[in-house]
């Protein structure tokens, strides 16, 4: 996984509330079989129409969405995750996320930030008003800075444990498989009655 | 100190537990499908792992599957790519598969208590939202992405942060031709699409104790829906009588042994929860949806909605681009909206008890002339019992078509989809945006308002035929 500290790039401004996974990316887009070429299909539906936001010259070349609340809800499709990457974004922001999606986009590598909706509020203003406005999102100190003189300067949270895994870049399962002993001594006292698939 | 049931499991299977890390927790059974899986199953040969506990794993074809010709290739050579790399990958790494054609072949989520797998107490995950449905025999069982899918693939456990918990308690006994699905629309219309977010949700009171194990199943199923990342009933004696003698139940002194353990997976008197909702089920009626969103539904007898008035900007928005969207009016009454198509399956609907409550509706009437009815089991099992119970007749006799077992019209990824403009009322669980097709409108349904639907040709309940 690519490791995430300090990112600092233009924003997109999402003026939408629950945009759940099936319009991040459309069901029928999910059939490839490998992680990359997913960019296709982000928001395949909205892009058809020109005006859409993703499609204005001036957002060209964007890699921080902003996004309104209940961001990422639905279908557990990390396709939606890859989508958004694979298209160049390394961070959202939103005031909620669904659960499954912002697990999904932690393991890998795309930092879901959650702000008060006051703060989207304030982002969407700045970056429709000038969308060069670089918009920085810095994991080392955990806070979101933007515009002139940081007119938006603010903290927000994420435990230490995720923090940590996405500054060092590590993988969730080499950090588990150290934990081998454990998991074989848990399995010596699973009941008996519990069932096998063979 | 007293605990909840979501509690009592989730500690049951904490294999370590460190100050400042998510619990690493172990995982009872991992169902897999075509669509999640790819990536993880080459994410292990990019390691050289194996799959940990294979014996503990199953896998299925069930997203992409057409309802139609099942014995001959797929014609989508995309859908057959993905559906050929899942028997490569079972076969490589030694999971059980059923494939289409196979007897036991079915969506995820029937399969699983159909084989008598699921069971009270377990850890269930897949790669899947609708992995909630397990949790109407007590097991915790959650959806979960595909990096997730590699890591139980690898290590057969998930390190994960403690959930909340919430109880959803219906009290009182449903009114006739009120179902489980107009429980769990009711729910989530009342406490919203983020309501349940970050708990687990248990299902108390007297109206769900009512409930058969397949009703449960519908609720459980849906409580992603209401943003929960899973949703648990307290396993009694209809699950025990549900479970006993199928194949991968326990037998004998195990049987014995196994009630007297699920019989301890309650709410401990006392136990808290973060958050408690109370419905009165006597007061709910048929419930369907008129947005694009679970949230946006309302009984039967209402209108479709003013965004205008509506306090919260967020919602009043969201409403006004959802009613352009399904192109209805405020005001119009939901029983006037004509349908294009009725589908009856996917794993919230798609049970045998789902297709008996529709084909009593339909038996001796016709599907309306303007209307395509498609019906589709939720397993090969469910089929070949509809089969013999004549379900299939009478669906044929009244003008619907039956299919083949698959997740199917539920989100297209089959060619059963609705054309840009076209309008559904449907048994499965999401009416987001194109989800059912490229510019398709859904309205959620139970099965007997389908069925009404269905021949009515506009929403309705059974009692206006």
């Amino acid at each position: 996984m690519e490791k995430f500290t300090v990112h600092t790039g233009t924003a997109v401004p999402l003026r939408a509330s629950n945009v759940d996974t099936d319009q991040i990316i459309p069901a029928v887009y999910l059939k490839r079989v490998s992680r990359t070429g997913f960019e296709d299909g982000l928001f395949a539906a909205w892009r058809a129409e020109p005006d859409f936001v993703l499609n204005r010259p001036e957002h060209a070349g964007a890699s921080v969405l902003v996004a309104g609340p209940d961001f990422g809800t639905g279908s557990s499709r990390e396709h939606a995750v890859w989508a958004l990457q694979n298209y160049g974004f390394r961070a959202v922001l939103s005031s909620r996320f669904g659960d499954i999606f912002r697990g999904n986009s932690l393991k890998g590598g795309l930092l879901t930030v959650v702000l008060p909706q006051e703060t989207i509020e304030r982002l969407w203003a700045l970056v429709e008003a000038d969308p060069a406005t670089p918009v920085t999102v810095d994991l080392e100190r955990r806070r979101v800075r933007a515009g002139e003189g940081d007119a938006v300067d603010v903290p927000f949270e994420l435990d230490d444990y995720t923090r940590w895994r996405l500054l060092e870049g590590l993988d969730d399962i080499g950090l588990t498989l150290r934990h081998t002993d454990a998991i074989a001594e848990f399995e010596r006292h699973r009941s008996p009655w519990l069932p096998t698939t063979v | 100190m007293a605990r909840t049931l979501a509690e009592k499991v989730w500690d049951a299977h904490i294999v370590r537990r460190a100050e400042g890390e998510p619990d690493l927790l172990y995982i009872d059974l991992h169902l897999v499908h075509e669509v999640t899986s790819p990536q993880a199953f080459e994410g292990l040969r990019l390691a050289g792992r194996p799959v940990r506990r294979p014996d503990l794993t199953i896998a299925t074809e069930d997203h992409n599957v057409p309802t139609l010709d099942i014995l001959r290739p797929i014609a989508d050579p995309v859908s057959r790519t993905q559906v050929e790399t899942l028997r490569k990958n079972a076969s490589d790494f030694g999971v059980r598969l059923h494939p289409m054609g196979d007897a036991e072949q079915g969506i995820v989520h029937v399969i699983g208590p159909q084989l008598g797998l699921t069971q009270p107490g377990m850890t269930v995950v897949c790669g899947d939202s609708h992995t909630s449905t397990h949790g109407a025999f007590g097991a915790l069982a959650f959806g979960i992405g595909t990096s997730q899918v590699e890591h139980v693939l690898a290590t057969q456990t998930l390190p994960m942060d403690r959930f909340k918990t919430m109880a959803v308690t219906v009290e009182g006994a449903l009114r006739p031709g009120v179902t489980a699905k107009d429980i769990i629309l009711a729910v989530i219309a009342k406490i919203g699409t983020a309501g349940g977010q970050g708990h687990v949700i248990e299902y108390r009171g007297e109206a769900i104790r009512a409930l058969s194990m397949e009703a449960r199943m519908t609720i459980c199923n849906m409580s992603i829906e209401a943003g929960a990342r899973a949703g648990m009933i307290a396993p009694d004696d209809t699950t025990f009588a549900y479970l006993e003698g199928r194949p991968h139940a326990p037998k004998g002194a195990d049987w014995d042994a196994a009630v007297a353990y699920w019989r301890t997976l309650r709410t401990d008197d006392g136990a808290a929860f973060d958050r408690e909702v109370v419905l009165d089920a006597a007061e709910l009626s048929p419930f369907v949806t008129w947005g694009t969103n679970p949230g946006q539904g309302a009984p039967l007898d209402a209108a479709v909605p003013d965004p205008e008035a509506m306090a919260d900007p967020t919602e009043r928005a969201a409403a006004a681009k959802a009613l352009a969207y399904m192109d209805l009016a405020p005001g119009t009454p939901l029983r006037e909206i004509s349908v294009d198509t009725v589908f009856v399956g996917s794993c919230t609907n798609g049970r045998i008890e789902d297709l008996r409550a529709a084909a009593e509706v339909i038996r001796g009437r016709a599907v309306a002339d303007s209307v395509r009815m498609l019906v589709v089991p939720g397993s090969m099992r469910v089929k070949e019992q509809a089969q013999a119970e004549g379900l299939d007749v009478v669906f044929r006799a009244a003008g619907a078509e039956w299919r083949e077992a698959g997740c199917s019209m539920c989100l297209g990824m089959n060619p059963d989809q609705l054309a840009p403009g076209e309008r559904s009322a449907s048994t499965s669980n999401r009416n987001f945006e194109g989800r059912q097709g490229k510019g398709g409108r859904t309205h959620l349904v139970s099965p007997l308002v389908a069925a009404a639907t269905a021949v009515k040709g506009t929403l309705a309940s059974p009692a206006d035929l």
